[in-house]
């Protein structure tokens, strides 16, 4: 623990040099060292793994907003320190016994509902960027969908556990509060135009389910639902289709209708402008990278070539700055934390927690398949936010209750072993 | 549900790793071709944190393109200044961030930014890459004389058309200009003011010079006379008929002048045809030759093929036959073209100022043609040359009799016959005037060819006019050639 809690000084050391900002370094260390003794106290039998890593992948996100917008990252700060006391209080409250949450898991189903509705609300509902995912109370903001994520995996988690078999029975009377509300969630994604979100819950979904009945028939059915659902929106839905389109042709070498401007552009100044600038920014790291603080984001004008680059496209910006070796480590931490996760899902003691933890690893690593993977060119492009690295207030708080979440099974399942 | 969950677990890790096989094929494989695109802001900053190479005029003192240094958001740029603006437009190009760049600029921009392949400066870019300083790039001499190129600016000034003077017996280009031309600092900030004309014939990015289309006219008639002499079927001293027109598919073709009554000159040889630039003894010639030999030697003289030279290929235009806005090379040529008019330089020929400077330059230099060049040497930060001009012969065209007796009768044409206003005195002047009729009543595309001291020649020169209401090559040209050999050779 020691050892790893140095690597994550070394981590904000290098915050330091490069944002030659002190405070920041010796803010985040008493914080890191805040969270670990909560650890230590609350749970300690956790995987000694995963909290390291998250130190050092928000030490990383928190450096690079520093250095592509100050403000934002005294933002993140705060938001940083929400997380860590939410996530305490997780630890704390939930610290003997946290498999009581199975009981409320209708009310968390039910909430997840009403979380992922709330930005369709007027009044207080916000659009940003073309989806609807925002909620504004006063001057605060936030996207209650990272929440929801969170509680759609606990309520899957519970219902699965207790109706497994006969899911896997496949009588149609156990499905009926699964797809209900699992039909309310899709439609309300629709109604959002939340794709990213919608890819992210359907798959953790699909994966779940995978694991509660052991059918590799639901989740073909699944996908093959998917699939038509996906083109019956690609049908109905220009968004979808333009994303699409950006996706398969981001460049062309003659001029097309844009709809931004309502006049002929080549696609690569007008839809698919921030997708390919993005690729330009990946692809000017090479193997080494710039060096932090040595990117090129602006042009000759000072004007900013990537827009939303310290949230959804903060991948493209460490890619450019810390090169092929930066992003492939980076890419690795997310591979060791989804390795730890599913350790502790192998070795949770009952159904509930092997599918609450399972599920909140693959949720983790298909959230990030999705940011980076649609920036990337693999799949086609959706703003969600890359876990513990991009600005975002709710995503932070959320993955740290995620991490809670993780801590507490492995800690009743190290225990349970040791005893 | 153990095995369930560690295929859910290797599922997770594949997708990761797809990340990764993903940012490696972005920054590794396809990284050549995202720095290669045009609308790379990323590439277009790195191009203004190079301290490009300056571009000199032949005099090694003349700045033609030097930078300037401004500092925004910590960073430092350079960008481009042209110090004698429209000047040397047409040839040195330009360098901006949204207008892309020009000429020599775009043509020797690895040159430039210190990226050509060049041992040295490999070596010097990584070392100053490594160390974090400002990468310099090599710096250009020119062949062009400032003197020369200001003389044929002012000469052209008011008017359409362009002037292209070469040394014959290295390619050194010594002067090459057009008109209308752009102030290349005012491209990036105010494009349409720079871009803005008052003379009728507009497009002032358009280098005349080398990517101007002018019908020849009787310039032509130089390749003309060289077919004839040079296959041995005609000599100087042939004898022709004029009736004051030529029979050509049963019609009567005029000789140039007031159609109503046409100059007949009676009994000439090919030399009074020449030097009187009698177009039914050129027409009659080309019946002889066949339209096919005329443009076999055409194309010695490098028709057909882009000209040679340091400037990008989309700002030069190949000389030749156009039909419909394109290049057209018959492919049985005695059929398809007219070889009478083509002999004296109608029919559909279009041809670049360039081309016909060459031309004059290959009689002059004994019937040999050698590479136009513009970059006299190329000098990296340290004061080192690098490359230096090495003269290159391209070809012989036509025979060294075949050239002297070519020459023969262009001085004839300047101390006799059309082209007399380009006389220097005490300096023999060999030369050919060109009055194109473009179709559009007395509007004429005037021309003059010509090369100076004939038994020496040290500067060969083409000069375009367009648009001439009932102007003549031996009026509007001819004076402009001979002020520019003047300046030269004086």
């Amino acid at each position: 623990m020691t050892a790893t809690g140095f690597a994550s000084v070394y981590i904000a050391r290098q915050a330091v040099v490069s944002t030659s900002s002190l405070t920041y370094a010796g803010f985040f260390f008493a914080l890191y060292v805040a969270a670990h003794l909560v650890v230590r106290y609350a749970v300690p039998f956790a995987d000694p793994y995963l909290l390291p890593i998250v130190g050092l992948l928000t030490a990383v996100g928190l450096t690079e907003i520093y250095r592509l917008k100050p403000d934002d990252a005294f933002k993140q700060a705060g938001w940083i320190v929400v997380a860590v006391v939410l996530f305490a209080l997780a630890l704390f409250l939930l610290r003997y016994d946290y498999r009581r949450l199975e009981t409320y898991k209708y009310l968390f189903g039910l909430t997840a509902i009403a979380l992922l509705v709330l930005p369709v609300l007027p009044v207080i509902g916000l659009t940003v960027n073309g989806a609807r995912l925002w909620v504004h109370i006063g001057a605060l903001r936030f996207q209650p969908g990272e929440l929801a994520k969170i509680m759609l995996i606990l309520f899957l988690a519970g219902y699965m556990r207790e109706k497994r078999e006969v899911l896997a029975q496949g009588r149609l009377k156990d499905w009926g509060p699964l797809l209900v509300i699992w039909v309310l969630a899709m439609l309300v994604l629709l109604e959002t135009k939340d794709l990213g979100g919608g890819l992210l819950y359907f798959g953790i979904f699909l994966a779940m389910l995978y694991m509660a009945t052991a059918r590799i028939a639901y989740v073909s059915a699944g996908l093959g639902l998917f699939l038509i659902g996906a083109l019956g929106v690609w049908r109905v839905t220009p968004h979808v289709r333009e994303r699409v389109t950006i996706w398969l042709h981001p460049w062309t070498t003659h001029k097309v209708y844009c709809p931004l401007s309502g006049q002929l552009d080549l696609r690569q100044n007008c839809q698919s402008f921030q997708l390919v600038k993005s690729l330009y920014s990946i692809g000017n790291g090479e193997y080494a990278g710039t060096g932090l603080g040595k990117g090129t984001f602006r042009t000759v004008d000072g004007k900013q070539i990537i827009p939303d680059l310290n949230t959804d496209f903060i991948y493209s910006a460490l890619a450019q700055e810390l090169g092929l070796i930066g992003a492939a480590a980076l890419l690795l931490l997310y591979m060791i934390f989804v390795l730890r996760g599913m350790r502790i899902a192998l070795l949770a003691q009952d159904g509930f927690s092997k599918l609450l933890a399972a599920g909140l690893t693959f949720g983790f690593a298909l959230q990030t398949f999705i940011i980076v993977g649609g920036i990337l060119r693999l799949i086609p492009l959706t703003g969600i936010t890359l876990p513990f690295v991009s600005y975002g207030g709710s995503s932070v708080v959320a993955n740290f209750l995620l991490l809670a979440g993780l801590l507490l099974v492995s800690n009743r399942a190290n225990r349970e072993m040791l005893r | 549900m153990n095995k369930q969950v560690s295929h859910i677990g290797v599922a997770a890790l594949v997708l990761l790793a797809a990340l990764i096989v993903g940012t490696t094929y972005w920054q590794t494989w396809a990284n050549a071709g995202l720095a290669e695109r045009q609308d790379n802001d990323i590439r277009l900053v790195a191009q203004f944190t190079i301290k490009r190479g300056k571009i000199y005029a032949s005099d090694g003192r003349t700045l033609l393109a030097t930078n300037v240094k401004k500092r925004v958001g910590g960073q430092t740029f350079y960008f481009r200044r042209y110090p004698t603006g429209p000047l040397f437009s047409d040839v040195v190009g330009y360098s901006t961030r949204t207008r892309n760049q020009s000429g020599l600029e775009r043509s020797y921009n690895d040159y430039l930014t210190g990226s050509n392949a060049n041992l040295d400066t490999v070596f010097r870019s990584a070392i100053d890459k490594l160390k974090g300083a400002t990468v310099t790039g090599n710096d250009l001499v020119l062949t062009i004389k400032p003197g020369l190129q200001a003389l044929s600016r002012r000469l052209l000034q008011g008017k359409c058309g362009a002037v292209v003077a070469i040394e014959p017996s290295t390619g050194r280009v010594l002067a090459m200009a057009t008109s209308p031309s752009y102030n290349p600092n005012l491209i990036e900030t105010r494009f349409a003011q720079a871009t803005r004309t008052t003379l009728p014939c507009g497009a002032p990015l358009l280098n005349r010079a080398t990517a101007g289309k002018y019908l020849p006219g009787s310039t032509f008639k130089m390749i003309t006379a060289a077919a004839a002499l040079d296959t041995g079927r005609f000599t100087p001293d042939s004898p022709f008929y004029d009736p004051g027109y030529c029979e050509e598919y049963g019609k009567q073709v005029r000789n140039a002048g007031n159609p109503e009554a046409p100059e007949t000159f009676g009994n000439v040889n090919l030399t009074t045809g020449f030097e009187h630039s009698i177009n039914s003894v050129f027409c009659n010639v080309g019946k002889a030759l066949g339209a096919g030999t005329v443009l076999r030697y055409a194309e010695r003289f490098g028709f057909y093929s882009l000209p040679p030279l340091e400037t990008p290929e989309n700002e030069r235009v190949e000389s030749g036959l156009y039909f419909h806005g394109r290049l057209f090379r018959p492919k049985h040529p005695d059929t398809e073209v007219d070889p009478g008019r083509l002999a004296f330089g109608q029919e559909r020929l279009q041809v670049t100022p360039l081309q016909m400077a060459m031309v004059a330059a290959t009689i002059a230099n004994h019937g040999i043609s050698v590479r136009p060049r513009l970059i006299e040497r190329i000098v990296s930060p340290g004061g080192k040359t690098i490359t230096h001009l090495k003269p290159e012969q391209l070809g012989r065209p036509i025979k060294r009799q075949t050239a002297d007796e070519l020459t023969q009768m262009m001085e004839l044409a300047v101390t006799g016959g059309t082209g007399t206003s380009a006389q220097i005195p005490g300096i023999r002047v060999a030369g050919k005037t060109g009055t194109a009729e473009i179709g559009r009543g007395n509007i004429h595309t005037t021309w003059f060819t010509a090369f100076a001291p004939a038994d020496a020649p040290r500067i060969a020169i083409a000069v375009v006019v367009e648009n001439q209401l009932n102007g003549f090559g031996g009026t509007i040209a001819a004076p402009i050639a001979r002020q520019v050999m003047e300046a030269l050779l004086r």
